[in-house]
């Protein structure tokens, strides 16, 4: 196992203390909310779609800094991407975190590999998934989503509470 | 241990020898992520002694084969164990009768079972029932079902600011409708001891009865049912120092019997043709299909266990693990204790500014201290005091002072990180 402390890093620590693109967006054309049930995480993600890109992305939430890290570095991942690059890195993220890919792997994720290491503990993965899993519904314009959904399309594989 | 330990041991004959205790228990010897295991998740299940295992062992390899059915050696043998551990654990109860002692599959099996057998019988539109804001999901959802089905109502007794019951709001729910009172003994999210047996002497003087969820209270207390007068009492065989799988529902005779049977099958019924169907008596009626046998033996070697002990003594070394980490974690700057009423037993909610605890509980992981995180399946009580979640601390017998100290200091590297 790789030494959980990995997973604290300064920038996962930093993005926790100053989230980045924190707050509502006032005229949003997508947004959706996601919750965890087992812990009680719940972000909502709000997008201003100009055309086919991102124009302007928020998050607001209570989360565990894992969660709050993960969404803050999202935000300005996919800010100003297209659809079809945001979809790739929401792949590309769900696949790192549940370690079907490997760090050597990774292609677009850059800096997000930072997460790489919430492979290792089954228990948080759904944390650092929580955002891009509400990202992935807001672009779909699915309003309400959560971890535990029957229908989840990145449920992670992990026990209950 | 070496001579001189025993020496120093004979010379000053601890009333409570922990080290003796912790000898006991195998995989506290466990390393995690390079720290001695240090376990203090024991609210949520306890470890088995060798005593336990060394039983389980005995039985799956000398005395196995299904109850009350073959005449051969083996079967009258596991019926014999099976019969023996009901005993045990009526006496550790104090249970009137040993027919009183129904083994089901844990404390929310017995809570199922009550709700089904007693609920759907004596329970109907309008109706009340009620419950406490402290309660466990298990204590809540069955109720829930019934309550929908029926039409029944809940009433819900609040909790103060400490995490006390308010015994006045208590005693004003009770009407012409009530029908039945479900409270836990002791909150397992925030340590609570509550006043179960006041609070069933009211129940009682207005004729409704009181199921008790016992399971946070049977690992830490001398439960006596007879005094306390409960009318069913639930708890789980993992929760104190048994394996899992078993648990125990505890009715008194008179109820029982006026109850529906809850599960159909095997081993319920005196005789089954197309017609008609004769149900079993006690306990068996309540005890379709072969029953969890492993685990009621096993059962029965923790109430051994537990007993030569002593729970007084038990109580007393948990007391004092509290106390001192209350103490501890009361210096602390940032840190909050979540549950702060005069007579708890030995769990510890704690809430760190800034720090969510699924955060503590993986960085406390790190140092191989196993808390419990989350909302401990109580989500009104998380509800209540505003919070998410909370990282608990809950301690067994075999815990001892310096494990506290590690927990005070893993809760200071985890308020370094995030500083």
């Amino acid at each position: 196992m790789a030494d959980p402390k990995a997973l604290y890093q300064e920038v996962i620590l930093d993005h926790n203390r100053k989230p980045r693109n924190y707050g509502t967006l006032p005229n949003a054309s997508h947004h959706a909310e996601g919750h965890n049930p087992l812990c009680g995480d719940r972000i909502d993600v709000a997008l201003d779609i100009d055309g086919d890109r991102i124009g302007a992305i928020g998050f607001e939430g209570e989360s565990c800094a894992i969660c709050k890290a993960s969404a803050s570095m999202m935000t300005v991942a996919v800010k100003g991407k297209s659809r079809t690059e945001a979809e790739t890195l929401i792949r590309e993220f769900r696949e790192m975190a549940i370690g079907k890919i490997g760090a050597d792997g990774l292609v677009h994720l850059g800096r997000l590999s930072v997460f790489a290491g919430v492979r290792d503990l089954p228990t948080r993965v759904k944390c650092a998934i929580l955002p891009w899993h509400t990202l992935s519904a807001a672009l779909n314009a699915v309003a309400k989503t959560t971890t535990e959904a029957e229908d989840d399309p990145m449920h992670a594989p992990i026990g209950g509470a | 241990m070496t001579a001189l330990q025993t020496a120093v041991r004979t010379q000053n004959a601890p009333a409570y020898d922990v080290e003796r205790i912790r000898a006991d228990f195998p995989i506290l010897g466990l390393e995690v992520n390079g720290h001695p295991l240090v376990y203090l998740d024991n609210a949520a299940s306890s470890q088995m002694p060798r005593q336990v295992i060394d039983r389980l062992v005995r039985y799956a390899t000398t005395q196995h084969a299904n109850v009350n059915r073959g005449v051969h050696y083996l079967s009258e043998t596991a019926t014999h164990e099976y019969e023996e551990a009901r005993c045990k654990v009526q006496r550790f109860i104090n249970a009137r009768e040993d027919r009183e002692v129904i083994f089901t599959s844990g404390t929310t099996d017995a809570i199922n079972l009550v709700a089904h057998g007693y609920g759907r019988r004596f329970i109907g539109a309008s109706d009340e029932i009620i419950l406490t804001t402290l309660e466990h999901h298990s204590n809540i959802v069955p109720w829930q079902m019934l309550a929908e089905e029926k039409g029944a109502r809940i009433r819900v007794v609040p909790v103060d600011d400490a995490g006390e019951l308010d015994l006045d709001a208590y005693e004003k729910l009770f009407n012409a409708r009530t029908r039945l009172v479900g409270v836990m003994h002791v909150s397992n999210a925030l340590g609570t001891i509550n006043p179960v047996k006041r609070m069933i002497a009211f129940a009682h003087a207005r004729g409704v009865p009181v199921l008790v969820d016992g399971a946070q209270a049977v690992p830490h207390l001398r439960v006596d049912v007879q005094d306390l007068d409960s009318d069913f009492y639930a708890f789980s065989g993992h929760k104190m120092c048994g394996p899992t799988g078993i648990g125990i529902l505890h009715g008194k005779a008179s109820v029982l019997e006026r109850m529906a049977p809850y599960k159909g099958g095997g081993d319920m019924i005196l005789s089954v043709t197309f017609e008609k169907t004769t149900y079993n008596t006690l306990p068996h009626v309540f005890e379709a299909g072969t029953p969890p046998i492993a685990g009621a033996v096993g059962i029965g070697a923790a109430v051994d266990y537990l007993s030569a002990i002593g729970m007084d003594a038990i109580a007393a070394h948990e007391h004092g693990l509290l106390d001192y980490a209350t103490a501890q974690l009361r210096r602390m700057k940032g840190v909050r204790i979540i549950g702060t009423a005069p007579h708890k037993a030995s769990v510890i909610s704690f809430a760190i500014d800034g720090v969510h605890p699924h955060d503590v509980g993986t960085l406390l992981n790190e140092e191989g201290i196993a808390v419990r995180t989350g909302h401990h399946c109580a989500q009104p009580v998380m509800q209540r005091f505003n919070l998410p979640a909370t990282s608990r601390a809950s301690f067994a017998l075999y815990n001892t002072m310096a494990e506290v100290d590690a927990l005070i200091a893993g809760i200071r590297n985890v308020q370094k990180v995030f500083a």
